[in-house]
Order: C-alpha cells, then sequence, then structure tokens
C-alpha cells in the first residue's frame, strides 16, 4: 500500500511537472485535420530545424492557442475559414475579365495547384522578382483572362490564396533562400530585427527572444507564416500575412509598410524561411 | 529707444517659457549614471502613487501588466511574464535606478525588450502621431516610480 501510495504520488508529480513545461512552449498534441478527403497530418513542431535556423524547435503557432481554437482547425467542418476557402472555389470556376475564361479553364481543378504554395515566396526569373502566391493569383488575371488584379490582401485574393494554399496542406515549407531570392531575404532579415516604433520593438523581441510566453493575455508564438491565410476569432475573417504584419507594426506604434510591398515581400520570404519544416496549414485558426 | 523695448519682448517670452516648464528636465536632459540610474526628479514635484498605480495599469500609458506580474494589482486579470515579477521590486532596486529603467531600460539592460518612456529617439518608422513624444509624461514616470517605491 505504502508502495503504491509513493509510486502514484511520484506519478503525479512528473505528470505535474511535465504539465508545467508544456504549458510553457505549448501543447504537445500533435494535429491530424479531418479534412474532406481524409486525414491530413499536420507538421506542427520540428525537433530538429534546418542549419543555420535562429531556432532551437520550430513550432507552428497552433501549439500555442486554447484548446478550443485547435479544436475548430482539426476538422475541416468546424473551421470557419472553410467558408471563404468555398467561396474560393466558385470564382475559380467563374469566367471573369475579357478573355471569358476561369482559373478552372486552364488549371483544371484546383489540386492541380498542389505544391505551391509550401515553395513560395520565390524568385521568378522571368518576372525578374519576387513572387507571392498572390503575385501569381493576379498575374494570371491580368496575363490570361484580361481581368483586373484583385486588391492585395483583400477578401477575394485572400480566399483564392487560402483556396490554393489549402492543395499543400500538410507538406512542408520549403522556400529557397539563395541564389537570386537572396537579395531579397538579406532585406527581409534586416526587417525582422530592426526595432521599429514608440515602443521600439523589432520582430525578434518577441517571437524569437520570448516565444511561449505571456504578453497579457496572449501566448507569444514564433510568429511563423505556415498557417497562413489566417482565419482570427478576432475578426472573424481571413488574414493574409501582410495584413497580420501590418497588425503587428501598428500595435509597436510603427508606420507599417504597405500591403504588398517589396518589404513585406522579403518579410514574407524571410519569416516563411524560419518554418521551412513546418506542414503548410491554411486555412488555419488563431485568435 | 523703440527698437530697445521690442528687443524685450521676445526676451520677456523666453522667461515666461523657463518658468512655465521650470523643473521640468527635457528627454533629451536626463542625465544618466554609468550604470543606467537616474538620480535627479524629472519635475521636482514628488509622485504620486495613487496615479502612479492607474498609469501602470493602464493599456495605453504603462501597460506594465504586458509584461510583468504584480500581486499589488490581482484584480487585473492576465499578467505577463515576459519581464521579472514586480512584487518587491523596491527592495531590490533604488529610487534612482527604477527611475533610469523607467526612463530608458537600455541604460541599464543592454538591448532590453522594454520600451523607454521618457525617451524620444525611438525605433525606426516610428507614428507620425507619436513622433517627438514620449510614452509616459515627466510627471507619469515620476507617479509610476512612487508607485513601484510602494512594492515592498
Amino acid at each position: 500500500m505504502k508502495r503504491i501510495m509513493t509510486s502514484a504520488m511520484i506519478g503525479g508529480l512528473v505528470a505535474a511537472s511535465l504539465g508545467f513545461a508544456a504549458q510553457a512552449e505549448g501543447t504537445k498534441d500533435s494535429l491530424v485535420i479531418n479534412g474532406e478527403d481524409g486525414p491530413v497530418k499536420i507538421i506542427t513542431h520540428v525537433k530538429n530545424p534546418p542549419a543555420g535556423s535562429p531556432l532551437p524547435e520550430l513550432f507552428s503557432g497552433w501549439v500555442f492557442r486554447s484548446k478550443e481554437t485547435r479544436a475548430l482547425e482539426a476538422d475541416d467542418f468546424d473551421n470557419p475559414g472553410m467558408i471563404f476557402v468555398e467561396q474560393a472555389w466558385e470564382t475559380w470556376n467563374t469566367p471573369d475579365g475579357k478573355a471569358g475564361k476561369s482559373c478552372a479553364d486552364c488549371h483544371g481543378e484546383p489540386s492541380s495547384m498542389k505544391g505551391l504554395r509550401a515553395v513560395l515566396p520565390r524568385w521568378d526569373d522571368k518576372q525578374g522578382k519576387l513572387m507571392t502566391l498572390e503575385d501569381y493569383i493576379n498575374w494570371s488575371r491580368v496575363e490570361h483572362m484580361g481581368a483586373k488584379p484583385w486588391k492585395y490582401g483583400g477578401g477575394q485574393l485572400t480566399s483564392m490564396v487560402a483556396l490554393i494554399s489549402l492543395q499543400s496542406r500538410g507538406m512542408p515549407v520549403n522556400v529557397k533562400t539563395d541564389g537570386p531570392a537572396k537579395k531579397m531575404w538579406e532585406l527581409g532579415k534586416k526587417i525582422y530585427y530592426t526595432r521599429v516604433g514608440q515602443l521600439d520593438m523589432a520582430c525578434s523581441n518577441c517571437h524569437e527572444d520570448n516565444y511561449g510566453k505571456y504578453i497579457r493575455a496572449d501566448h507569444l508564438s514564433q510568429g511563423q507564416i505556415n498557417g497562413f491565410p489566417a482565419y482570427r476569432l478576432k475578426n472573424a475573417k481571413l488574414n493574409s500575412v501582410h495584413a497580420r504584419f501590418k497588425g503587428c507594426m501598428k500595435n509597436i506604434r510603427a508606420k507599417p509598410y504597405k500591403v504588398g510591398s517589396d518589404e513585406f515581400r522579403a518579410l514574407e520570404l524571410y519569416v516563411a524561411s524560419r518554418g521551412n519544416g513546418l506542414s503548410v496549414e491554411a486555412p488555419s485558426v488563431r485568435n | 529707444m523703440k527698437p530697445y523695448k521690442l528687443a524685450l519682448i521676445p526676451a520677456a517670452f523666453m522667461v515666461m517659457a523657463t518658468m512655465a516648464s521650470a523643473g521640468v528636465v527635457a528627454p533629451n536632459d536626463v542625465v544618466f549614471e554609468s550604470d543606467g540610474a537616474v538620480s535627479q526628479s524629472l519635475t521636482g514635484v514628488p509622485g504620486d502613487p495613487a496615479n502612479g498605480r492607474k498609469v501602470f495599469a493602464h493599456r495605453k500609458k504603462g501597460n506594465c501588466l504586458a509584461c510583468h506580474k504584480n500581486s499589488d494589482l490581482s484584480e487585473q486579470q492576465f499578467h505577463g511574464e515576459i519581464g521579472p515579477e514586480l512584487d518587491g521590486v523596491a527592495e531590490r532596486y533604488d529610487e534612482a535606478h527604477l527611475r533610469g529603467i523607467l526612463v530608458n531600460s537600455k541604460k541599464t539592460f543592454e538591448g532590453s525588450i522594454m520600451p523607454s518612456f521618457y525617451r524620444l529617439e525611438n525605433g525606426a518608422r516610428t507614428m507620425k502621431k507619436f513622433q517627438g513624444k514620449t510614452i509616459l509624461t515627466a510627471q507619469e514616470v515620476e507617479d509610476v516610480l512612487a508607485y513601484l517605491m510602494t512594492l515592498k
């Protein structure tokens, strides 16, 4: 009896200390999303990041969210972001522009886009610039459909980004940082570590130095963007990566760069590269 | 004679302006010790701990609870854990050191994430409406300081 009591007590202590550790860095649960075509395993934790990573381990923002928020993402039926994906699917099949063509006319099913999200942004030699998924969609609208480009960060474009990103869900992010992309990557890195605003903080002050800790009621994440576009409970819509950057800069009382600017493109590439190895998770659910 | 009188007018204005801000140390004139402490009061007016407590908690002023736990404000939910807990902080630092940390934390802790509450040169791209402005006024710094000195 005494012995049983003792082991039970030790067990309790171990569980308590594990529980504490888990709280400090986020949940240890793994994420398998119940999708329309079956379960999709999501890599939310990378124990050994690629060489040169400034982070000892990588965590998706999902692990820092509450149990309730995490559950919303675990089933597409519960994920409010999927409403916007469905809207984009209708748009995909709807002709637009002078050419009278839809996305589907040339590309068939959205699944033809599988893999694209995982490698963007990337340097495009033909365009001579760093291209985000938003850029590719708008380029194709203008070039192939004779349609007007959508507003960067606006609802239509962000929903289409979500639909196309979804096709790569579960695949590891794998953006290239060398070659012709290197200059933009370096610019993004510089922006990441530059203190801005009246509050005088760089991205790194919160998302590299203090992730896993609470800032008031908010559990600080690594600021990974593998889950974008993200459905935020805060504003009940899909949020583009650039819109999120903008919000963060405003919080620090800094004048944000423009959504769709080269600075935010560069920052998107740099932040994406910090998450190389995490799964594409869009559309994620965050608070 | 007339020009002499006219010359006196701007001089008189200057004297008045000096009197209006008498005793308030401008952000760029704050004198730091080598360890980051600031021994001179920013206003010469004793801080009001009751107002300091309000400024401490106010989300658009000190917003100190964003990063620090403080049991004295247990009625407020969700205290941050970025910086050290402030229970008993007056026993760990003297007044001059706490003033220095409030004015410009980086003079005491190099590279600190903590905002500098009474400094004009902050990060790049500061929003227009905050340019040339300190986060707290000189008296608010003194008030928060007076409040921190009660945390024993």
